[in-house]
């Protein structure tokens, strides 16, 4: 008999086929949580440049005002605000209340995540 | 009568892992599980599959269909087109036997920690005469095998732990101590994380996720 491998089992939590919206908020939730934990481990990382004085900091700046850190930016918003409201779905659901309309708290969570994540990235391209 | 392609997972942890399809041919009326019994008797007397029952009650027959967790038995061929290709695997998060078959002792062992007696005695069973009522869980693995935190073999997982609710709903001379401090430890209830796949893919209405949030109120409210 074959018991599952590390592999496997880090495979099992990501692997979408035969999922529904619980799996998915699941897979999501999982993804947000590291991509979270990464982006503060760079954060701490390049807020250093303070300590290598004001010319290290204004190059930092220049850099990260490309477009292409638009992306990351958006990225970082939106699993900001999914795994902090789904986090609350997660907590109702967790104990009991509202199983019945789980899926439909997904997609809620889901798409109020996509709309505070446009209206403040809107708002950060305006700001400039 | 219509026609399937059934690409079924073979191999063993010993032998090549690799799908293999098989065409068969059945009635409108006819079950997942006809096809498989055909493939069995007709085509491939070595495939290795688990059945007895074939209308839901033993819980043998649980395979990933197209993906998902259902019964072999009650997953009629009618939900898929006219040469439709149904792609046949074991169940998740268990021992792989070989072929659709997977182990099923390590989950067993699990619902034997909770001690929930088979039978019920708060509800009778309809009938001209009345009799047990059967408690609703068949003991057949899908959630075990849907819930992505049971990848840890050490979890409990949805369905002992939803019988374990039950045994304390209705406890039947059980001591449930022992099985309580189990659910409240690392492995019990709080490693769920409402994924709520368990409920999905129950096909006996156990709620396993309802279950283990109304433990988690129990213990937070310390009953």
């Amino acid at each position: 008999m074959e018991t599952q491998s590390t592999w496997q089992k880090i495979w099992t939590w990501i692997d979408l086929r035969g999922r529904r919206e619980g799996g998915i908020g699941f897979i999501l939730m999982r993804l947000t949580a590291i991509g979270l934990v990464v982006y503060l481990a760079l954060h701490l990382t390049m807020i250093s440049n303070l300590a290598r004085g004001p010319e290290a900091w204004d190059s930092f700046i220049k850099l990260v005002k490309l477009p292409i850190f638009m992306v990351g930016d958006t990225l970082l918003i939106f699993g900001l605000v999914y795994h902090a409201i789904n986090g609350i779905r997660v907590t109702v659901l967790g104990l009991g209340w509202g199983g019945d309309h789980q899926a439909a708290l997904f997609w809620g969570a889901f798409v109020l995540s996509v709309l505070l994540t446009a209206v403040m990235v809107t708002a950060i391209v305006a700001i400039g | 009568m219509r026609t399937l392609k059934l690409r079924i997972l073979r191999g063993s942890p010993t032998r090549r892992r690799y799908y293999q399809i098989f065409t068969v041919h059945l009635h409108d009326e006819a079950n997942i599980i006809d096809g498989v019994a055909q493939v069995f008797g007709e085509q491939d007397h070595s495939l290795m599959f688990r059945h007895a029952c074939h209308h839901a009650s033993c819980g043998l027959c649980g395979a990933r269909i197209n993906g998902r967790e259902r019964l072999m038995c009650i997953t009629p061929i009618a939900e898929f087109p006219e040469g439709a290709t149904v792609t046949l695997e074991p169940l998740r998060n268990l021992p792989w036997v070989g072929d659709l078959a997977v182990d099923v002792k390590p989950f067993l062992q699990k619902m034997d920690q909770m001690g929930l007696p088979y039978s019920r005695s708060d509800e009778l069973a309809p009938g001209p005469e009345p009799g047990n009522r059967f408690e609703d869980c068949i003991e057949c693995g899908l959630c075990m095998s849907a819930c992505p935190v049971v990848s840890n073999l050490k979890y409990l997982g949805p369905a002992p732990l939803a019988a374990l609710a039950r045994v304390l709903e209705e406890p039947r001379d059980v001591d449930p101590t022992g099985a309580c401090e189990i659910a409240r430890g690392p492995h019990g209830v709080w490693r769920c994380h409402s994924a709520m796949e368990c409920s999905e893919v129950c096909p006996s209405n156990v709620d396993p996720s309802r279950a283990i949030g109304w433990l988690r109120r129990r213990f937070i409210t310390g009953k």
